[in-house]
């Protein structure tokens, strides 16, 4: 294979401000097919703003992003073509209230891909067994627990057929108990050959899941290294203090 | 035979003036309430633009018709308007024109307020499933936004239907108006006549407002 088709996700240069507030200050990243890379970093150093830049749910004021070789132009026509190549799952619980399960995740094939309706049910029961919730197809996000909703969300993007999947911090809001359930599947899905950038704050997690760690501070990419690497001798001060916080020591 | 009086309900043609009174007050409301929905749903999308003329404008026009008492509307539309103006707009016609005004006011404010209420990421995840704008409006907000809608529409309806017994102050003979009248000419054939033609009247408003929230409580369940 050639380089350019190895490719899934290209960054360069990549600017993003709010108002005066430069939130991304040039972020460069690539990520191969069957990737898997988790991204790190403290709270507010624009790691949801950068997977909302990917996936066109915000606009970037200088730089590229390529996906699949083509480019990404956010707010244009070819953005709702572009953004069925990339699903992504949030932190809040985000079904849409008044649809059941089953239909919360055939709405979008049917309607955006135009699908047979059987086409994609299909699919969304092989997707529900898998994850262990297809006895729930009838019911409605309220009667989920947070983590079956999770799973859902993760099934809903899977049924586009994506290229990428996107993940921002999908357990953060769950009860402790309910964390695992959502990661295995993030890791079966991994293991399974799909390109995807996690965000996470659950460390074990990221260890066991990730091919490489990214490091973002202050709108910058400072590490982008092997995980064990990162996780045993990171090379900036910054990201060993970051580490640092997940530790605990007795004094 | 003078036991109850409940007789006189069904005196000559007492009966039919009632229900015929009760025609008129449910032909005003009707019509102001199909057209303050309509109105009203364009009035509260038009006021969640972000265009700051816009926004003075639906504020001042919603900020006046809360002010003002709807009594006050219909006397400046019927009597006021015809003095200024010389225009001849007939009553039932100043009452269509003051309940829309206020009914599409108040509708407006509810559409705003249900648009305002879906979250953010209703929108983010159906632009994350590739749904352009319209498909995201016709498959998630809307729906969502006419379930959040339904009670306080029914609560406007019904409240706009009560308050149209104001129309006898401008001459237009609806049930209540009627109802007081066969009182009068009754009163002392008849001393218990009021008793019997407000409890009419009372059924026939409850009537009136019941089939409304049948249908309400039809499509709640429906929709859950
Ligand atoms: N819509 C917005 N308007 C203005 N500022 C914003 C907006 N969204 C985010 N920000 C700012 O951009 C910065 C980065 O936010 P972002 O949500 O990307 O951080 P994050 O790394 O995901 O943080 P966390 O770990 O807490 O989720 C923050 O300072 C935030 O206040
Ligand atoms: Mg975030």
């Amino acid at each position: 294979m050639a380089d350019e088709d190895r490719i899934m996700l290209e960054i360069a240069g990549l600017k993003k401000k709010f108002g005066e507030d430069v939130i991304l200050d040039g972020v460069d990243l690539t990520i191969n097919k069957g990737e898997v890379v988790v991204m790190l970093g403290s709270s507010g150093c624009g790691k949801s703003t950068l997977l909302r830049c990917i996936n066109g749910l915000e606009s970037f004021d200088e730089g590229s992003i390529r996906i699949d070789g083509e480019e990404i132009v956010s707010g244009s026509k070819a953005m709702t073509h572009l953004s069925q190549k990339i699903g992504m799952v949030f932190q809040s619980y985000d079904l849409f209230p008044h649809r059941n399960i089953l239909d919360n995740i055939t709405l979008a094939p049917v309607k955006v891909q135009r699908r047979a309706k059987e086409d994609a049910r299909a699919q969304a029961e092989q997707l529900l067994r898998r994850v262990g919730l297809w006895e729930k197809r009838k019911a409605y996000p309220r009667e989920l627990s947070g983590g079956q909703k999770q799973r859902v969300a993760i099934v809903r993007a899977l049924c586009m057929n994506p290229e990428i999947m996107l993940f921002d911090e999908v357990t953060a809001a769950l009860d402790p108990e309910m964390v695992r359930e959502v990661l295995d599947v993030m890791l079966e899905l991994a293991q399974g050959g799909m390109t995807m950038l996690i965000v996470t704050h659950e460390m074990g997690f990221a260890r066991a899941v990730a091919d490489r760690i990214v490091f973002l501070d202050e709108g910058k990419i400072l590490e982008n290294l092997p995980a064990e690497t990162f996780f045993n001798n990171p090379s900036t001060q910054r990201a060993k203090d970051f580490l640092q916080t997940f530790e605990f020591k007795k004094h | 035979m003078r036991a109850s009086g409940i007789e006189v309900l069904f005196l000559g043609s007492n009966f039919a003036r009632l229900v015929e009174g009760l025609w008129v007050t449910v032909r005003i409301s009707l019509l102001a309430v199909l057209l303050s929905l309509l109105l009203g749903i364009l009035f509260g999308l038009f006021m969640t633009l972000q265009n700051p003329i816009a926004r003075a404008v639906s504020r001042v026009y919603l900020e006046f018709i809360r002010i003002m008492p709807q009594l006050v509307l219909l006397f400046i539309a019927y009597f006021g308007v015809t003095r200024a103006f010389g225009w001849n707009w007939d009553a039932e016609f100043s009452a269509v024109l003051v309940f829309t005004l206020w009914g599409t006011a108040e509708m407006g404010d509810l559409v705003r307020g249900a648009l305002k209420s879906i979250p953010q990421h209703q929108y983010d995840s159906a632009y994350a499933l590739g749904m352009n704008r319209r498909q995201t409006f016709l498959y998630i907000i809307i729906p969502q936004t006419l379930r959040r809608l339904l009670p306080p529409t029914i609560n406007l309806t019904t409240r706009m239907i009560k308050t149209t017994s104001l129309v006898v102050l401008i001459g237009i003979t609806e049930v209540l108006k009627v109802g007081k009248q066969i009182i009068d000419v009754n009163r002392f054939q008849y001393p218990t006549a009021s008793l019997w033609v407000y409890g009419a009247v009372f059924v026939l408003y409850f009537l009136a407002c019941w089939p409304i929230s049948l249908l309400a409580k039809y499509l709640e369940k429906r929709w859950r």
